[in-house]
């Protein structure tokens, strides 16, 4: 599979590795260089500076190929906006967003986006650990 | 009208007082605290704090009976949430946003905003229009985007100076509105109006052929 992963932070950079590891062809896009530091020493994959709202940096990163868009940048909008771009502009088969405000991930749900709400798992997880 | 204006930047500021004056009813969210307190010295209860992208905010300040929302924040993303949780969860009859990148215009109509504005666009045109040398003008578009609206200036050097506007070959759909003269009246043109140097046309066509239509009124490619 192609893969396009917007946003190298600690999800990022760790699911580019494992899909990476898996034979995947995967390449990640952030703003920031420096977040770069984070991805594993052994990943074959693409490191690429960029906007995941920019459609030149999506070309780049090989969009019109791609087979499934993950957004995980920190900002919820930011996330919708590039999945959405590539869903609806570049036609990408899947699109994926991490979407924190639980109201927002559940709408955008509804408009055809793969959305995960972390504030939402991590309660359910948190409350399953509790336990009783 | 009730409208509700998501961003209390410079730009969401003075539309509100626009709005005010024209005796609407208007609420202005702003996220920052500072600015919010700014506004508020002049638009009073009219500006309250908060995140127009969240659909409980929204909620709060009674977007299910608005007219209107627009988003007018620096930025596009939020601008299009904000948009799209008004439509999809209030259902606000007409929805505007501003747009930094002119790029995203495609996608937000696309997505369901009723109307872009391009900050960009717009300070481009304007300063395009001060630049002697430069010819083509983008005015306004129309129908979607589906068609432009253009001025094209003739310029010093110009191959058209002296021809017959009749024997122009121009692009398919494109239409000659207007003819202002350096020194005269503006005028509608005719097949026999004949070009002059300084002449500035107002002229429509489809979007993505306003070169095309600048190259065949000016002779220069």
């Amino acid at each position: 599979m192609n893969v396009i992963i917007m946003g190298c932070g600690r999800v990022g950079a760790r699911l580019a590795g494992i899909l990476d590891s898996e034979g995947h062809k995967v390449t990640i896009l952030d703003t920031d260089p420096y977040s770069f530091r984070r991805i594993p020493p052994n990943f074959a994959g693409e490191a690429l500076i960029g906007s995941g709202t920019d459609e030149d940096a999506l070309k780049k990163a090989g969009i019109e190929e791609a087979d499934i868009f993950i957004a995980v940048t920190q900002g919820d909008n930011r996330n919708v906006m590039a999945t959405q771009i590539a869903k609806h502009i570049f036609n990408v088969p899947r699109g994926i967003c991490r979407i924190y405000d639980p109201i927002r991930e559940e709408m955008y749900r509804e408009l055809g986006l793969e959305t995960i709400s972390p504030t939402k798992v991590g309660a359910q997880l948190l409350r399953g650990v509790i336990g009783g | 009208m009730y409208v509700v204006v998501v961003g209390g930047g410079e730009v969401g500021h003075y539309l509100a007082r626009i709005l005010l004056s024209d005796g609407h009813e208007v609420l202005v969210l702003e996220k920052e605290r500072r600015r919010t307190e700014f506004a508020a010295e002049e638009l009073g209860e009219v500006i309250v704090r908060g995140d127009g992208c969240e659909a409980r905010t929204l909620e709060e300040v009674g977007t299910g009976r608005a007219d209107m929302l627009i988003a007018v924040t620096g930025d596009d993303e939020d601008n299009l949430v904000a948009c799209q949780v008004a439509k999809h969860k209030f259902n606000v009859p007409r929805t505007i946003a501003r747009i930094k990148n002119p790029r995203h215009r495609l996608l937000f109509e696309k997505l369901g905003v009723d109307a872009t504005v391009s900050s960009t666009e717009l300070i481009l045109a304007h300063i395009e229009r001060e630049l002697p040398s430069h010819c083509l003008i983008p005015l306004l578009k129309l129908r979607g985007g589906e068609l432009a609206m253009i001025e094209v200036k003739i310029v010093p050097g110009s191959r058209t100076v002296g021809r017959r506007l009749g024997d122009f070959r121009l692009p398919e759909k494109s239409l000659i509105s207007l003819i202002i003269g350096k020194d005269k009246d503006p005028q509608i043109p005719t097949p026999d109006t004949i070009l002059e140097e300084g002449d500035q046309i107002v002229a429509l066509t489809r979007s993505g052929d306003e070169d095309a239509l600048r190259v065949a009124l000016t002779g220069l490619g």
